[in-house]
C-alpha cells in the first residue's frame, strides 16, 4: 500500500503570529473525496492555503505524496499535481475567461493536450465556451465557480482542494458544480478534498468527513457515519 | 499651421520618451503598488550607457563604418544594462521589503534613486557628457515643416519598442503570467507562478524601456548628465498616473498627453512655465477621474 | 560547510559579479580602451564592507544569545524615572549646549532643530492623518519666502511676521490639501510631488516677486528687547545673530511644535485622523468628517512648515529656491518613517540620525549623499518600523495590503 496522497501531521499555522489552526492531523487516500466542515472562522481555509504552502507551517508537517512540502516552493506544488480553487474563487479579473483557462495549465508545456483539456472544461461546463472571451470579472457568481474549477482543472490535479465552492451561488447551480465535482472524481479517478460549510451538501458527496472547531479537528468519521450522528445534526444541519 | 505640424511632431517625440518610462513605473507599480523612484536613475544610466558604447565604438572608427550596427549593439547592450542593474536593485531593496508597510518600500526607492544617482555621479563626473555627433543633423523638409533624421529614428525605435511590449504583455506566455500575478499574486502562484521571478522580470522590461528612452533622450538633444533621470522621471510618473496607473495602453497615452502639454505649451503659451501646466492638467484630470483615464476599478480592495 | 553559510557564500559571489557587472561598463569602457582597476577596486571595497557587516551581525546574534542587551537595559532605567525628571534634564541639556558645544555644533544643531519641526508637521500629514505628502516643502518655501517679502517689503517685525506666515502656509496647505481629498494612497503622492515643484518652478521664475533664481536679499533677523546690564537695566533691541541666539530661538520653535504635536495626537482630533489612517471609510461611517479632518491635517502641517521656514528665512537673511526642492521634502518624510510613524522622540531620533550623521562624512564631501542614499534603503531593510515605533498602530499602516 502506498502513502497516502495527503497528510497533515500536527500541523498549526496562521496568518499573523498566532496560529489559527492547531495541531491538524488529517489523512487523504487516492481517490477519495474527504471533507472538512465547520463553521466560519474555524480555520477552514488556513489550512488549504497552508497544504497548498501558500502559509508556512509553524509547527508539524505536510507530506504530499509522502513527502514533507516544507522544501518545495509554493509555484512547484501544481506542476506536482496539487491544485486549488481557494475561497472567493480569485478569478483574474481582466483576463478572458481563456486566459484564465490557459493560466490554469501555466506549468505545462504540452499545448496540444492542454488544447484538448479546455474542450474537455468547455464540454463540462458550456457556459464558459460561450463567456470564452468575456474578462473574468465580469462573469456571474457561479460561472466564476465554474472558471474556477475549470481552471484548476486545467492542470490535470492528482489532489484537487476546494474551497467553499457553494458560496453564495443558488441552489441549483451548487447542484450542477457538485454534481461535475463527483463526474471528475469517477472518470479521472482524481482525489478531492473539499471544505465546506454547507454540511448536508458535502457529507453527500464525501466519502469521509472532519469537522474542524475553533482551529482543532473535533470529530472525523465516515460521512453517513457523520449524516446520522447527532451531534453533527444539530450544530451544522440544523435540527 | 505649418508651425502646429511641426509641434506636433516634437511632441510625439517628446511623448515618446516619457511614455517608454512611464512604461516601467506604471508595470511595476501594477505588480507590487510600488512607486519606484529609482526608475528615472534607470533612464539616466541608459543614456549614459549609451554614450560610453557609442564613443567607445566610435573610437574605434566602428561608428564610421557601421553606423547602424554600432547604433543597434549599443541600445541592446544598454537596455540589457539597465535590466541586470534594475535586477538587483529589486533584489536587494525591495524583495526584502515585501511584507513591510507601503511607506517603508517607498523611502527604500527614493534611497535608491539618491544613492544610484550619486553613484552616476562620482564614476561619470558632474558636468553634461555628449553624444558623438555620427547620425547626422539632416532632416526630411515636408512642405512648411521638417522632421529631422534623430526625430525620424526616435519615433521609429519609439514605435517598436510600444509594439513590442504590446505583443509581450497581451499575446505571450509570460505576458499573461505578468498580468495574472499583477490582478492577484497569491492565485498566480497558486496555478504555479513564481512571482519572485516574475517581478523581477517586470522590472528588467521596465528599466530596458527607460534604458532605450535614456538613449534615444541622449541623441536627441546631445547630452546627458547624472541627474537627468529626476524630472523626466516625475514628469513620466505623473504620465503613468494620469492614464491610469497599472494600464499599459493608460502609460503611453498619458506620456504621449505631457508631451504634448508641455510643447504645446512651451509654444503657444510660455516656456518657462510649461512643467507647471503639465502637472495641472495632471491634477485636473485625477481630481475629476480619480483613477486616471484608462484606470480599471474592477476590484477596489487594493487602493 | 553548513547549508546554510554555503547558501550565504553563494549569495555573496552571486553579488560580486553582479556588482562587477554593474560598475565596470561605468567606470572601465572608456574611448581610450579598456581599464579594470577601478571597477576591482569599487568591488573589493564592497564585499569588505559586506563582509565586515555580517561579521557584526553575527557579533550582535551571539551578544544577544548571550542576553547582552544594554540598550534595552537603558531604556528600562530611563523609562523607571519619573517623566518630570528625565524630561527636565533634558531640557537642562538643551537650554546648556551652545554654552558647551563649538560654533560648528550649534550650526548642526540649529539644523536638527530646523527638521525636527519639519518632521513633526510632516507627521500630522503622514503619520497620524495617514496622507502621503512628497511636496511638504512647500509650505517651509511659503513660509521662508513670506518672511522675506514681508521683511524686504514691510520692514515687518518678526514676531508680527511669525502668524502671518503660519497663516500663508495653512491657507497653501488648504489650496493644495482641496483638490487631493478624494484620491487615495500613491495618487496623492505624486499630486502633492507635483505642487511641490509647481512652487518651485514659480519661485525660479517670477522674477519680479521672487528674484528668480539669484533669490532674494536682506532679509531682517529676529530681534528681541533685552534688559542691558551696562546701560543700567535698560531695554535695548538685541538682534538674533550670533548662533547661540538663533539656537535658542529655534528651540523655542521646535518646543511649542513638540508641545502642540503631542497634545494634538491625543486630542479628539488626533484619534479622528488615526481612524482616517486606518480606515477611512469605516472613519466615515462612524461620524467623523473625513473631509474637514483631512483638510485640517494639511493645513495644521503645513502651520509648523511655514513657522521653520520663517524662522529659515530670519537666519539666512538670504532664500532662494535651491533650498525647496524635492530631495528636502524626501529628507524630511525620510526622518517622518525612520523615526518612526507618529512617534514624537523618534522623529527627533530621525532627524538626529540623517542631518547630524552625514556631517561625519563631512571629510569625504563627494560620497554623503551617496552614503545618504543607501543608508535610508538599509534602515528601512532593517527597521522598517522605524528607529522607536509609534505605540498607537493598526493592521493597515504596518502590514502591506495583499
Amino acid at each position: 500500500m502506498s502513502a497516502p496522497i495527503l497528510e497533515l501531521r500536527n500541523l498549526s499555522a496562521g496568518w499573523g503570529s498566532a496560529p489559527a489552526i492547531r495541531e491538524v492531523s488529517l489523512t487523504v487516500e487516492r481517490g477519495e473525496i474527504v471533507t472538512i466542515i465547520g463553521a466560519n472562522g474555524a480555520g477552514k481555509s488556513t489550512t488549504l492555503m497552508a497544504i497548498s504552502s501558500i502559509l508556512r507551517p509553524m509547527s508539524g508537517q505536510v507530506l504530499y505524496e509522502g513527502a514533507d512540502t516544507a522544501s518545495v516552493a509554493a509555484e512547484k506544488l501544481p506542476a506536482m499535481g496539487l491544485c486549488q480553487v481557494p475561497e472567493g474563487r480569485r478569478i483574474f479579473p481582466r483576463l478572458t475567461v481563456a486566459e484564465n483557462l490557459d493560466m490554469g495549465a501555466y506549468f505545462r508545456k504540452d499545448g496540444d493536450a492542454v488544447r484538448h483539456d479546455m474542450e474537455h472544461v468547455f464540454e463540462l461546463f458550456p457556459r464558459l465556451r460561450e463567456r470564452r472571451d468575456q474578462k473574468g470579472g465580469t462573469l456571474s457568481g457561479g460561472e466564476q465557480q465554474m472558471l474556477a474549477i475549470g481552471r484548476a482543472l486545467m492542470g490535470r490535479p492528482k489532489l484537487l482542494l476546494l474551497d467553499e465552492p457553494s458560496l453564495g451561488l443558488a441552489p441549483l447551480i451548487v447542484e450542477h458544480i457538485f454534481a461535475i465535482i463527483r463526474r471528475i472524481n469517477e472518470e479521472s479517478d482524481m482525489t478531492v478534498l473539499l471544505v465546506e460549510q454547507n454540511a448536508n451538501l458535502a457529507l453527500g458527496l464525501a466519502h469521509r468527513g472532519y469537522v474542524m472547531e475553533t482551529g482543532r479537528i473535533s470529530m472525523t468519521d465516515t460521512a453517513e457515519n457523520l449524516l446520522q450522528n447527532p451531534d453533527i445534526r444539530r450544530a451544522y444541519l440544523g435540527e | 499651421m505649418d508651425f502646429f505640424l511641426q509641434q506636433l511632431i516634437n511632441a510625439l517625440t517628446l511623448g515618446g520618451f516619457y511614455a517608454l518610462i512611464a512604461l516601467g513605473y506604471t508595470m511595476v507599480y501594477g505588480i507590487i503598488q510600488l512607486i519606484n523612484f529609482a526608475h528615472g536613475e534607470f533612464f539616466a544610466a541608459g543614456g549614459y550607457m549609451g554614450v560610453i558604447l557609442l564613443a567607445w565604438m566610435n573610437s574605434q572608427g566602428y561608428m564610421q563604418t557601421h553606423p547602424w550596427i554600432c547604433l543597434t549593439i549599443a541600445f541592446v547592450l544598454a537596455m540589457a544594462y539597465c535590466a541586470i542593474l534594475a535586477m538587483g536593485v529589486e533584489k536587494i531593496a525591495y524583495k526584502p521589503l515585501r511584507k513591510a508597510s507601503k511607506l517603508s518600500v517607498l523611502l527604500s526607492a527614493l534611497g535608491m534613486s539618491i544613492f544610484l544617482q550619486n553613484g552616476l555621479m562620482l564614476t561619470q563626473g558632474v558636468y553634461d557628457k555628449t553624444y558623438p555627433g555620427v547620425f547626422a543633423k539632416g532632416a526630411v523638409q515636408m512642405g512648411g515643416f521638417n522632421i529631422t533624421y534623430l526625430q525620424i529614428i526616435a519615433l521609429g525605435i519609439t514605435g517598436l519598442l510600444l509594439v513590442g511590449l504590446n505583443r509581450l504583455v497581451y499575446k505571450s506566455r509570460l505576458g499573461k503570467a505578468m498580468r495574472a500575478t499583477a490582478q492577484d499574486r497569491v492565485m498566480a502562484t497558486l496555478v504555479g507562478v513564481s512571482s519572485d521571478r516574475i517581478i523581477s522580470l517586470t522590472f528588467a522590461i521596465g528599466a530596458a524601456l527607460a534604458a532605450a528612452s535614456g538613449i534615444l533622450v541622449g541623441l536627441y538633444y546631445g547630452s546627458v548628465r547624472y541627474d537627468m533621470g529626476f524630472v523626466p522621471g516625475i514628469k513620466a510618473f505623473a504620465a503613468a498616473v494620469l492614464g491610469g496607473i497599472g494600464s499599459i495602453t493608460g502609460a503611453m497615452l498619458g506620456g504621449l498627453i505631457i508631451g504634448m502639454t508641455e510643447i504645446f505649451s512651451a509654444a503657444y503659451i510660455s516656456g518657462e512655465y510649461k512643467d507647471v501646466f503639465a502637472f495641472i492638467i495632471l491634477i485636473a484630470v485625477l481630481y475629476f477621474m480619480p483613477t486616471g483615464l484608462l484606470g480599471e476599478n474592477i476590484n477596489d480592495t487594493r487602493v | 560547510m553548513t547549508p546554510a553559510s554555503k547558501a550565504m557564500l553563494t549569495k555573496i559571489v552571486v553579488g560580486a559579479v553582479w556588482l562587477f557587472a554593474v560598475v565596470w561598463p561605468m567606470t572601465g569602457i572608456t574611448p581610450q580602451g579598456f581599464e579594470f582597476g577601478k571597477a576591482i577596486s569599487i568591488v573589493g571595497f564592497a564585499m569588505a564592507a559586506v563582509l565586515a557587516g555580517l561579521g557584526l551581525w553575527k557579533l550582535r546574534q551571539k551578544l544577544d544569545a548571550a542576553g547582552f542587551k544594554p540598550f534595552t537595559a537603558l531604556a528600562n532605567r530611563c523609562c523607571g524615572m519619573p517623566p518630570w525628571l528625565w524630561r527636565g534634564l533634558l531640557l537642562a541639556a538643551l537650554l546648556a549646549f551652545p554654552f558647551v558645544s563649538s560654533r560648528y555644533g550649534q550650526d548642526v544643531a540649529i539644523n536638527v532643530l530646523v527638521y525636527v519641526t519639519l518632521g513633526l508637521g510632516l507627521n500630522i500629514v503622514v503619520g497620524l492623518a495617514g496622507l502621503l505628502d512628497l511636496g511638504y516643502i512647500a509650505f517651509y518655501g511659503v513660509g521662508a519666502y513670506t518672511y522675506a517679502l514681508l521683511s524686504i517689503h514691510y520692514q515687518l517685525s518678526f514676531w508680527l511676521a511669525l502668524p502671518l506666515c503660519a497663516v500663508m502656509a495653512a491657507a497653501a496647505g488648504v489650496v493644495i490639501g482641496y483638490p487631493t481629498l478624494r484620491m487615495r494612497g500613491d495618487y496623492l503622492a505624486i499630486v502633492t510631488l507635483g505642487f511641490g515643484e509647481i512652487l518651485r518652478i514659480i519661485l525660479n521664475n517670477w522674477m519680479q516677486l521672487t528674484g528668480g533664481p539669484n533669490g532674494l536679499l536682506g532679509i531682517k533677523p529676529a530681534a528681541v528687547y533685552l534688559p542691558d546690564p551696562e546701560n543700567g537695566w535698560e531695554f535695548v533691541r538685541v538682534l538674533l545673530k550670533s548662533p547661540e541666539a538663533q539656537y535658542f530661538l529655534v528651540l523655542a520653535i521646535a518646543l511649542f511644535t513638540v508641545v502642540s504635536v503631542r497634545r494634538l495626537a491625543d486630542s479628539r482630533i488626533g484619534r479622528a485622523w488615526e481612524a482616517i489612517r486606518e480606515d477611512e471609510t469605516a472613519a466615515a461611517i462612524m461620524g467623523v468628517n473625513t473631509f474637514a479632518l483631512k483638510l485640517l491635517a494639511y493645513s495644521l502641517g503645513a502651520v509648523f512648515g511655514g513657522l521653520a521656514g520663517a524662522f529659515f528665512s530670519a537666519k539666512m537673511r538670504f532664500v532662494s529656491p535651491g533650498s525647496f526642492t524635492f530631495i528636502e521634502s524626501a529628507m524630511v518624510l525620510a526622518m517622518v518613517v525612520l523615526g518612526g510613524m507618529g512617534s514624537v522622540p523618534g522623529i527627533v531620533l530621525g532627524a538626529l540620525a540623517l542631518i547630524a550623521l552625514p556631517e561625519v562624512f563631512r571629510d569625504f564631501e563627494n560620497y554623503r549623499m551617496l552614503v545618504f542614499g543607501a543608508a535610508m534603503a538599509l534602515m528601512m531593510l532593517f527597521r522598517p518600523a522605524g528607529l522607536i515605533p509609534a505605540k498607537r498602530v493598526g493592521r493597515r499602516s504596518e502590514e502591506a495590503h495583499s
